[in-house]
């Protein structure tokens, strides 16, 4: 009977260090997985934190609105009613937040509305384009539109 | 001793079987998920984008704008234009469409003058989110990943730069960044819609070519769209649940 177990001894220290092996990763893992991983998936769920903390340099149209109304009045009778503040004025989230610390410059209409208007087979054939050489000459394009209500006098856009 | 056996080996096994992300994910079940935005539920929103190429004029402004907010590295794109230029005789099984982007529209694009007459159109690219990205799929690390409110991200500091992802995308959306060596891509400004704003391109877009919806708020405009316009998504056959949908595609786009 005792003959059968005679070996025995080295199956359990072959066991054991199995088991400590085992205990060290789960260890080792609990201690180098952040806590968040699998939150969600399998990635960190921090990272959703972490990407969402970054701060806005474009303030949005609706911030703008809440000090200049009465631009936002106007650019909503005209051609330009869709068109939002800081797609001519640049990101200006620092204007919005602290208006004194940062004044924005105002664009140069002769480079400003061109990026727009200037004439190209590829653009859609509705919207309106000139070749601003031919159409103004040189001349600033605010002598004759106002931006933020781009029709001539007497025109309703 | 106030710790009875039966008390110290429940615990033990607590500790020993919830290791790790499964102690998190205990946790958090115990006490509700907490967000990263105090009014923003990441499970109450399906991001989508919806692109209208009859409106889109090519000037840029979504890249610039793009570049600006996100701070993307110089002659990179998270989002670019390209023109397609389709000639009227232009056979479609023999030939390869005419594509242009000049670094990726950032300046805007000159009028040119075309031999034979045909169509000339923009279209604009970006990361199109899908719902079931191949990007996501080969990331070996857990670095990529379809949130829960389906934008595709990058954690930066998992990223280990191995470029899978990069070949993985079949629309060419991500690049390795020169500067942290990690792969970026478009993350759908994630730190404004998380904020209630839109995103940069879509704020910049002069013409509104280009709108953010939620597919899970039933009040926002994109149903209305989908609904009443046949939008396409690009690739299709490659299945990815791409969610950046196209009105007036034409046939040729790749």
């Amino acid at each position: 009977m005792g003959n059968r177990f005679k070996n025995a001894e080295h199956l359990i220290r072959v066991a054991l260090v199995f088991v400590v092996a085992f205990f060290v990763f789960l260890v080792a893992r609990g201690l180098i997985v952040p806590k968040s991983f699998g939150q969600y998936g399998h990635y960190r769920g921090d990272a959703l934190k972490d990407i969402a903390a970054r701060t806005p340099l474009f303030a949005g149209r609706e911030a703008c609105e809440t000090c200049h109304s009465e631009v936002a009045d106007l650019k909503k009778t005209g051609a330009h009613a869709k068109v939002g503040c800081e797609d001519c004025h640049g990101p200006l989230g620092k204007h919005a937040e602290d208006p004194a610390s940062v004044v924005p410059k105002l664009p140069d209409t002769k480079v400003l509305c061109v990026i727009c208007h200037e004439a190209n087979s590829a653009k859609p054939a509705k919207f309106p384009q000139v070749v601003s050489k031919d159409h103004a000459g040189g001349e600033a394009c605010k002598t004759c539109h106002q931006p933020h209500k781009p029709g001539l006098n007497g025109d309703s856009k | 001793m106030s710790t009875t056996r039966r008390e110290f080996f429940t615990k033990a096994t607590e500790y020993i079987l919830l290791t790790g992300a499964a102690t998190t994910a205990w946790e958090y079940l115990l006490a509700g998920n907490a967000e990263a935005s105090p009014n923003y539920k990441t499970t109450e929103h399906w991001w989508a984008m919806i692109i209208d190429i009859e409106k889109c004029i090519g000037c840029g402004n979504c890249v610039r704008a793009c570049s600006e907010e996100n701070n993307v590295p110089e002659g990179y794109f998270r989002t670019w234009v390209e023109r397609y230029y389709i000639p009227d005789d232009w056979d479609a099984q023999a030939e390869t469409p005419q594509v242009d982007s000049p670094d990726g529209a950032i300046h805007g694009f000159d009028d040119v003058k075309r031999d034979k007459p045909g169509k000339s159109f923009f279209v604009p690219k970006l990361c199109n989110h899908c719902a079931d990205s191949p990007c996501v799929q080969v990331c070996p690390v857990g670095a990529t990943f379809v949130s829960p409110d389906g934008v595709v991200l990058v954690d930066e500091t998992y990223c280990i730069g191995c470029r899978y992802c990069v070949q993985g995308c079949p629309y060419g959306c991500r690049f390795i960044s020169p500067t942290t060596q990690t792969a970026q891509k478009c993350t759908l400004c994630y730190h404004r819609i998380t904020k209630g704003l839109t995103t940069a391109c879509c704020e910049a877009c002069p013409t509104a070519a280009r709108q953010l919806g939620d597919l899970k708020n039933p009040k926002d405009p994109i149903h209305e769209f989908l609904r009443t316009h046949s939008v396409q998504v690009l690739k299709p056959h490659m299945a990815t649940g791409a969610k950046v949908f196209y009105n007036g595609l034409d046939e040729s786009v790749r």
